[in-house]
């Protein structure tokens, strides 16, 4: 590896051996089963998750998930939902997102679509439909806290960053129960970190780049600038870490190690959270 | 408590922060005394490190500090981490201590970077004290293709550091058998990719290249090490992954 590397995604090539991998000892378990074209296809376009997608449904057949992947696959694709549409609705809004900022979130958006189309695809014909989405926090009055939200760029960015920031929480509050599937838990954490990519940049963005509190990229203490997201943050001020607390192991302050672990929510918390956005 | 449930009582923490980061000399002189506590409980252990009751050990270290790690067991899995972040965290000491750190940086890079030291530094020191007696020693880091008095070096071998301990964290975490580690690497991997983002930015303002592609890498244990090799003195080898 060279330091100065300017190659974005230089390590690429080991995801497809690792596909490869991945559906040769695939193959091994289902004995004898043949990868299905899809699988085949995510492989020759070099795509770690679409072969994964498609396997997943070779692995369990068409409506035969494991009830806990369905469920967790299916949360997911809901906040997906949220996002995709967020997104598709802020980028064609107009007057809304100045141009010198439409390259980052034209990058967020197509890669919430990506997600999207990623969950549909693993969940097959167990996928639920997208919810109709109220982005004001109304439940459907539209007339919710964010009202402004995609005429006001402000709002946009604030909004942005709740559900980036609780996405983050959600995917990792699911990796344990995802732990025994252990191709679908791989997707799903290169999803999440993807999300934490977003995260930050949207809440440095929030800052103009100046990285000062509260708009660093990472989450500080339990706290929140944006009215309205206090659960959002909540117990991210956590420095108990299998049992030890982290402040009498280290010489860095408590400040900056609830910055250091992102802190997960359960499937009921973070429901609660995007429950006003859903009609 | 430590990672390691068999490890004999006698050889869990070594002692506070100070003690986190034991010379290699240091480090031997405890292993030896943990071998011979091994061979006093009848488990015939005659390597360092070697903790397993059966020879299944999670991490063994040979007398130069080359170090095998067992990806059957979660103590090989988070050793790696660990080494991982010992390498992050020394080469973000390396940063922000330099002579020119204040002058080739604006005040705002240099936030992020002393934020992302402090980060990595707490996540070294969480798991020399989370692995205890298991933990494999200090590693001694080889940054002499590193210009620290460089802007540019430094971000874009930041860069490289924070993508490839994105997709190491992604790509192990697969291996951990307890629900408790997996979610403390999921803790962690996320600051690790908001650090790969704002580096990244730093690199390119205000455009995508925050989030290359719309899913991480999940690299193998094989592929990072290979990328890691030249920041590292000692060998690191993985097995059973």
């Amino acid at each position: 590896m060279s330091d100065s590397s300017n190659t974005p995604g230089a390590l690429s090539p080991v995801d497809s051996d690792m596909a490869a991998r991945i559906v040769s000892r695939r193959h091994a378990i289902t004995r004898g089963a043949t990868a299905s074209g899809m699988v085949m296809a995510g492989l020759r376009l070099g795509s770690v998750p679409a072969a994964l997608a498609a396997l997943s449904s070779d692995a369990f057949g068409q409506g035969r998930l494991p009830t806990v992947v369905n469920g967790v696959l299916n949360f997911a694709l809901r906040l997906e939902y949220l996002e995709a549409e967020f997104y598709n609705r802020g980028v064609a809004a107009a007057n809304l997102i100045p141009a010198a900022d439409r390259a980052i979130f034209t990058t967020i958006q197509a890669h919430e679509n990506a997600h999207v189309e990623f969950l549909r695809t693993a969940l097959g014909a167990s996928a639920r439909p997208k919810p109709t989405f109220d982005f004001t926090a109304g439940n459907g009055s539209g007339t919710g806290p964010f009202a402004d939200v995609f005429t006001n760029y402000a709002t946009f960015m604030a909004v942005a960053q709740a559900f980036e920031d609780t996405g983050v929480r959600a995917y990792k509050g699911q990796a344990p129960s995802l732990q025994p599937y252990k191709d679908i838990l791989q997707a799903a954490l290169t999803i999440h970190s993807v999300e934490a990519r977003h995260a930050a940049e949207v809440r440095r963005l929030r800052g103009n780049f100046m990285d000062q509190e509260p708009n660093e990229g990472w989450v500080t203490n339990a706290t929140t600038d944006i009215p309205g997201t206090a659960a959002v943050y909540a117990g991210e001020d956590n420095v108990m870490q299998l049992g030890i607390d982290v402040t009498t192991v280290t010489t860095v302050s408590r400040k900056e190690i609830t910055e250091s672990f992102d802190e997960p929510l359960t499937m009921a918390e973070v429901l609660a959270i995007v429950d006003p956005f859903i009609v | 408590m430590t990672l390691n449930d068999s490890a004999p009582t006698t050889s869990r923490q070594l002692g506070g922060p100070e003690e986190l980061s034991p010379s290699r000399r240091d480090f031997l002189r405890s292993a030896g005394l943990t071998g011979a506590a091994l061979a006093l409980a009848g488990c015939g252990a005659n390597r360092e490190n070697d903790f397993g009751p059966t020879g299944l050990a999670g991490a063994v270290v040979d007398a130069n500090g080359n170090a095998t790690l067992d990806f059957s067991t979660d103590v090989g899995v988070l050793n790696y981490a660990y080494a991982l972040e010992q390498l992050e965290a020394a080469f973000y000491v390396s940063v922000v201590t330099n002579a020119a750190f204040s002058s080739i940086f604006a005040a705002n890079e240099q936030r992020v970077l002393q934020d992302v030291r402090d980060h990595e530094v707490a996540h070294r020191d969480f798991f020399a004290a989370a692995l205890g007696a298991a933990r494999i020693p200090n590693l001694t880091p080889v940054f002499t293709s590193i210009n620290f008095a460089n802007r540019l070096s430094v971000l874009q071998t930041a860069r490289v550091f924070e993508d490839l301990g994105v997709s190491a964290y992604n790509g192990a975490a697969r291996y951990l058998s307890r629900a408790d580690y997996l979610g403390v690497a999921g803790k962690i991997v996320s600051v690790e990719a908001r650090h790969a983002s704002a580096i990244r930015d730093l690199l390119a303002n205000r455009t995508g290249e925050f989030a290359p592609t719309a899913f991480d890498a999940a690299n193998t244990p094989q592929a990072v090490l290979t990328a890691a090799d030249p920041f590292i003195l000692e060998v690191i080898t993985v097995i059973n992954a």
